[in-house]
């Protein structure tokens, strides 16, 4: 009898046993290359994502297809020359990478630019502003699908690098400022073309506020999507307008104004939401503070010389110092030390798309394949920015 | 009707294959040819892949493939049914009436278990993170002191 | 019917299949100066007379590609998955009459290419065997994002599959009958079906942008996703032969709606003859082409406005949604059918079909 009985339960078990293996059908996780050569990545970089069917559990960035030693490379480069590698980091808006190189050599050496270049300085780097957040309106819109705004914003951040080709005679990389100043003056007739051109700007934020930004889809797809609470984004050293849309009101150019940002009035455009639609929204709304300082900037230029009175070769005196400003990706920082001579000890450059991305494998836990690129499109990174 | 009125069909669908034939042959003829090892691997951004696609899918997938089977079953025998609905009248509103109930009850059922939510287990709510955030940082603040 | 008439059916096949490939050609210019137009682009516009020939150019260049199959694909099913997609796309358009037929002598010829009295069914079969040639492209290509699309697309085509059927209940409950030809007969005699079923007609178009993967449904070639979908590892002449099918199967859809919905190739004639010649079918012709060639627009205006959904929101929006509301109007549509036939409603909207 009892024979039987524990033959009964065992064979029991045994079915339970089955039972329970049909319920809970275990599929493999797929390990999914993306990029680096992928059509959203912006460049060669690659995430190793494993994948259940449409959820991503974990992912890693790979970082460093596009390392190209700029840092060492600066080491053995005169100052005039740096700029022209440091364009080339964040190479939507190369203008903006120059200002805090060239800044920190003025303040070791103790000069400070006239007044008229820190007014056209200040107008360029808003004008590289522009042209970097409209390429981010357009191509945000091509991650999720919609194709047409790229062209429209590519059509008036067309005009806007002409304005820039027009001062600078470059349209990415125009390795314009000297220590000391710049290198020309603002050619005839730039003031009225380029309040023409924020007029254009202007009406482009517009439409794309109504037509992308209002559109359900979009908003369905980004509304809370990649949220980055606050303390998080604070932990990982998010910056730019990826921590303003998490309800930080960190902006450098309001912080520690530099150039002529202290004389301007501008909001610092924040969110509480903090998702991918926040990030997004935080950026054309600070196109549209970027047309407002280049408008008062135009009305306040002043004139006078566009160069201060610099030794023939830049010598720069010993020292060390950093400087930081609000480039359109997020706070970008040099670490500069001199030994004095023409060639500067050591550059470290704190650049904000490396740090945005360092929150990835966080933020991209458990979302979906699509979540995961609308999430990288919102963060806004630039490869030459990462690596460097 | 006849089995003849399926003739034109059968030409059409033979046209169609001629011309996938006849383009395949063209390129043939035509295609250069040079297989290297690179080019046959399979595509995955440019890395070499290291594991296989895997055999087995999430079975999320399968639900959906099995409930489509039933409920496409149930609307094509709404098919016959729809031809005769003016001479059926209201019994056959009836009818379909009650058969409809039984395609919607499923239905109902089968949202209200979570076969079609196909949301992410752990969805990025704002307040939820926020909260498994800071009970992290408690337990790790507690850790310290301890 | 004897063999005449069965070789005037063929030939016609053979100017419908003519004239599908040419509208092929047509439409995709169409699309991309279309897209370019609203996109402040100019669009191809070298190739022949503004950029006409465009796309014969990419034929060819497509042709002349190198094709090969990749090391972890299974050859066999690689190579045919192209055909199975191409051959249901055509087949599908059989039904389809493209105006009303007319006499040559005492032979009768149908602007129609099968006539057959389970016409819908036949669409219906079509469209659920069209699936296969991406499924089985996508899991024969052994690589990973081609399995991905072909997943996405089998769950979401047989989810729209569904709607798509459903949709099409109310036309046959109104018309009594499931021949394409006996639908735009119907629609003939009183009003459009547009005009009483215009939910089922927005749910049928819907349902069949999402079954042609075109934008804003257009997961499976997701390109900032999965890079291609299931065709990720296609190319050359392999390549075209899915990119001929999508588009037929865009046209398929234009056409099918424009029968079921939209009165087929009824319209007004404006004059009966030309010269002395009856053009009276060519109006038929006429209004069939323009109202297919509305919907084609309509294809490539919503690709061009909106966003894609993300997965979960497509399978949302199809089961929950365009499922609920296609069974509330079926038995809406057959209850107010049924006090019509017991004559507590007037006949006005509802005139028996048959």
């Amino acid at each position: 009898m009892t024979s039987v009985q524990s033959h009964l339960s065992a064979s029991f078990a045994a079915h339970l046993a089955d039972a329970q293996v049909a319920v809970e059908i275990e599929t493999p996780e797929m390990t999914l290359n993306i990029g680096p050569q992928h059509p959203s990545t912006h460049g060669v970089f690659r995430l190793i994502a494993k994948v259940d069917g449409e959820r991503v559990t974990e992912v890693e960035p790979v970082l460093g297809y596009m390392h190209r030693g700029y840092e060492k490379l600066c080491e053995v480069r005169t100052y005039a020359q740096v700029t022209a590698l440091v364009n080339r980091l964040d190479w939507l808006s190369g203008y903006c990478n120059e200002i805090p190189f060239i800044l920190s050599a003025e303040k070791l050496m103790g000069i400070e630019a006239p007044p008229r270049v820190q007014y056209i300085r200040t107008i360029l780097s808003e004008l590289a502003r522009q042209a970097t957040f409209l390429v981010f309106l357009g191509s945000f819109g091509i991650e999720l699908g919609a194709l047409t705004p790229f062209f429209h914003t590519m059509r008036d951040r067309e005009k806007v690098l002409d304005l820039l080709e027009s001062v600078t005679g470059g349209r990415f990389h125009p390795n314009f400022n000297r220590v000391g100043g710049i290198l020309d003056d603002l050619p005839p007739g730039f003031v009225e073309e380029c309040a023409a051109v924020m007029d254009d700007v202007d009406k482009m934020c517009d439409q794309v506020d109504a037509l992308l930004f209002g559109n359900d889809i979009f908003r369905e797809r980004t509304l809370g999507v990649g949220v980055i609470p606050l303390d998080k984004g604070l932990e990982y050293g998010v910056s730019g307008a990826n921590i303003r849309a998490s309800g930080c009101a960190a902006d450098v150019r309001r912080d520690e104004p530099y150039l002529v940002y202290d004389e301007v009035d501008f909001d610092v455009v924040t969110d509480t939401r903090g998702d991918a639609f926040a990030r997004a929204y935080c950026r054309l709304q600070e196109t549209r503070e970027s047309t407002r300082i280049v408008r008062q900037c135009l009305k306040a230029l002043p004139s006078g010389p566009i160069m201060a009175k610099v030794p023939k070769v830049i010598q720069v005196p010993p020292g060390e110092v950093y400087v930081r400003a609000e480039n359109p990706l997020g706070e970008m920082g040099y670490y500069l030390v001199s030994r004095g001579g023409r060639i500067p000890y050591r550059v470290k450059v704190r650049t904000a798309s490396f740090n945005n991305v360092s929150v990835l494998p966080w933020l991209l836990e458990g979302v979906f394949m699509p979540d995961l690129i609308a999430i990288l499109g919102s963060l806004y990174f630039i490869l030459g920015d990462v690596d460097r | 009707m006849q089995l003849g009125d399926y003739l034109p069909i059968a030409v059409m669908g033979l046209l169609a294959l001629i011309f996938g034939g006849a383009s395949y042959v063209l390129s043939g003829l035509l295609a250069p040819r040079k297989p290297t090892p690179e080019k046959l691997q399979p595509y995955e951004c440019g890395i070499v892949p290291e594991y296989e696609p895997p055999q087995r899918f999430p079975v999320q997938f399968y639900l959906i493939a099995v409930i489509f089977i039933a409920f496409d079953i149930e609307v094509i025998f709404m098919y016959p049914w729809a031809v005769r609905m003016r001479d059926l009248g209201m019994f056959g509103f009836a009818l379909m009436g009650s058969f409809m109930v039984m395609l919607i009850v499923p239905l109902i059922y089968i949202i209200r278990e979570g076969v079609l939510d196909w949301a992410p287990r752990r969805r990025h709510s704002r307040d939820e993170l926020i909260a498994r955030y800071r009970a992290e940082h408690e337990a790790a603040a507690r850790e310290e002191a301890a | 019917m004897d063999w005449v008439d069965y070789l005037i059916r063929s030939v016609v096949a053979v100017v419908v299949f003519a004239a599908i490939l040419g509208t092929c050609t047509l439409l995709v210019w169409f699309e991309r100066r279309g897209a370019a137009w609203m996109q402040v682009r100019v669009g191809p516009n070298k190739a022949g007379p503004f950029g006409l020939l465009q796309t014969v150019a990419d034929a060819v260049k497509l042709l002349t590609k190198e094709v090969f199959v990749p090391d972890s694909a299974d050859p066999l099913v690689y190579r045919i998955a192209p055909l199975l997609s191409l051959l249901p796309a055509f087949l599908a358009l059989t039904i389809v009459p493209f105006g009303p037929g007319f006499h040559i002598g005492d032979r009768y010829v149908p602007m129609q290419i099968a006539d057959l009295n389970i016409g819908i069914l036949w669409l219906l079969c079509m469209s659920s065997i069209a699936v296969y040639g991406y499924i089985l492209a996508g899991w024969s290509s052994g690589s990973k994002y081609p399995l991905l699309g072909a997943v996405r697309q089998s769950a979401q085509v047989i989810s729209y599959e569904l709607v798509m059927s459903l949709a099409i209940i109310p036309v046959v409950i109104w018309a009594g009958t499931l021949s394409t030809s006996g639908i735009v007969e119907a629609q003939s005699r009183y009003h459009w079906y547009v005009v009483p079923l215009i939910v089922p007609a927005i749910a049928f178009f819907v349902s069949g942008i999402a079954e042609t993967n075109r934008p804003p449904f257009d997961l499976v070639e997701a390109e900032s996703e999965l890079v291609a979908g299931a065709i990720t590892e296609y190319g050359g002449v392999r390549f075209m032969m899915f990119f001929l099918a999508e588009y037929t199967n865009i046209i398929t859809i234009s056409a099918i709606t424009t029968t079921l919905f939209l009165g087929g190739w009824n319209g007004p004639i404006l004059f009966g003859t030309i010269a002395g010649w009856s053009v009276v079918p060519l109006w038929g012709l006429f209004w069939f082409l323009l109202k297919t060639g509305v919907l084609l627009f309509v294809f490539i205006w919503v690709r061009v406005s909106l966003p894609r959904l993300r997965y979960d929101q497509l399978m949302t929006f199809g089961w929950k949604i365009m499922i609920g509301v296609n069974v509330a109007v079926v038995l809406a549509v057959s209850f107010v059918i049924a006090l019509m036939e017991q004559g507590a409603l007037p006949m006005f909207w509802a005139p028996p079909g048959r």
